[in-house]
């Protein structure tokens, strides 16, 4: 601060101009930072909520489908194995991203990005032959809250892919510069986030409903 | 700062803040991904094999397991610790887990409750 008194009054400018964008980027990036994982505890209370709703709705079958009947464990396990695998390979581009190699970076992503569309079409299938069995949101209580909860994370891995996409597409035209890396940042928080939320739903969805 | 160089402390700055944040090293990430696998699979084999003739039993585990499992993603993947951002992702992030406890918590006793209580009174209503 002093210094930046004493060169403003020199009038050296560059000075001040190097002094405010270092302040600047510093300050930015961890606030962006900050203010994104305060988005996704925000958005961890959404799922709080869908997880409370199907806690409390998950025995009212109103004489329809119980999970026992519906649950293909072999195809959640599937989807599990697909979603940890792009939460390392996310993992790997971050490190390329540290290292500052480009293609690195955007083979990862990429590869994230496969794995990301494959756990969704895993999820769509499962969805399509749960609906084709009869087994509809509009059939029970149960099943309501099932499609709202795991559909609305499956909503928040579609994002993360137009997201993965988009940042494919930035970093290629702009390399990892400072707004590319802090992108890159958030994008692995949201998706790793994802993950967690994973966890919550295959063990409590899925393996807690086909135990009881 | 420097007011001899100006460009120069540019570069330690941005690199130590962003240390701060903790990326991770490629070993964090794969302790923390053979981690997971591990915990994953306990939960779906005790599920999908029965192995323990104990529903309850089976249900602590698999809640044991998905507990651990999230640390490990918090600390492995999103470097949740006590220093980044002056403690401030901590503060929020307990405040959350709180907040997400009582909110699932809360519903499912509530309303476990609810229904224990209100549920004899159904078909005592309709058969007499």
């Amino acid at each position: 601060m002093t210094a930046q008194a004493t060169n403003a009054a020199e009038g050296a400018r560059t000075y001040h101009l190097a002094e405010g964008e270092d302040h600047d980027h510093a300050g930015g990036n961890g606030a962006t930072l900050l203010g994104f994982w305060i988005y996704l505890m925000s958005d961890a209370l959404i799922f709080a909520a869908l997880f409370a709703t199907f806690g409390v709705l998950n025995s009212s079958y109103a004489g329809g489908p119980v999970p026992r009947e519906l649950f293909e464990l072999p195809l959640v396990a599937l989807n599990t194995a697909l979603l940890l695998t792009s939460s390392i390979t996310f993992g790997f581009g971050m490190l390329e991203m540290e290292a500052g190699r480009v293609s690195g970076t955007r083979s990862w992503l990429l590869v994230t990005a496969l794995f990301g569309a494959a756990f969704l079409g895993v999820e769509i299938y499962e969805f399509s032959s749960l609906i084709a069995e009869g087994a509809t949101p509009q059939r029970s209580a149960f099943l309501s809250a099932f499609f709202t909860l795991v559909g609305t994370h499956g909503m928040h891995v579609f994002f993360g892919l137009i997201w993965i996409g988009t940042l494919l597409v930035q970093i290629g035209q702009r390399g990892l510069g400072l707004e590319n890396k802090r992108r890159l940042m958030c994008l692995s928080m949201f998706w790793h986030f994802l993950d967690i939320i994973w966890i919550g739903v295959f063990t409590f969805v899925y393996l807690f409903g086909v135990l009881r | 700062m420097s007011t001899t160089h100006p460009t120069e402390p540019h570069v330690p700055e941005l690199h130590g803040h962003g240390d701060t944040h903790g990326h991770g090293t490629r070993r964090g990430y794969l302790t923390g991904f053979l981690l997971s696998v591990i915990l994953t699979a306990i939960p779906f084999w005790l599920v999908m094999t029965e192995t323990l003739s104990s529903t309850p039993a089976t249900a602590v585990a698999i809640f044991g397991c998905a507990f651990v499992q999230i640390v490990v993603h918090v600390v492995y993947f999103l470097h949740l610790d006590t220093r980044s951002e002056g403690g401030w992702t901590l503060i929020a992030f307990i405040f959350t887990v709180v907040i997400v406890g009582i909110t699932i918590g809360g519903s499912i006793w509530v309303m476990y409750h609810l229904n224990t209580n209100m549920m004899p009174m159904m078909p005592l209503a309709g058969s007499r």
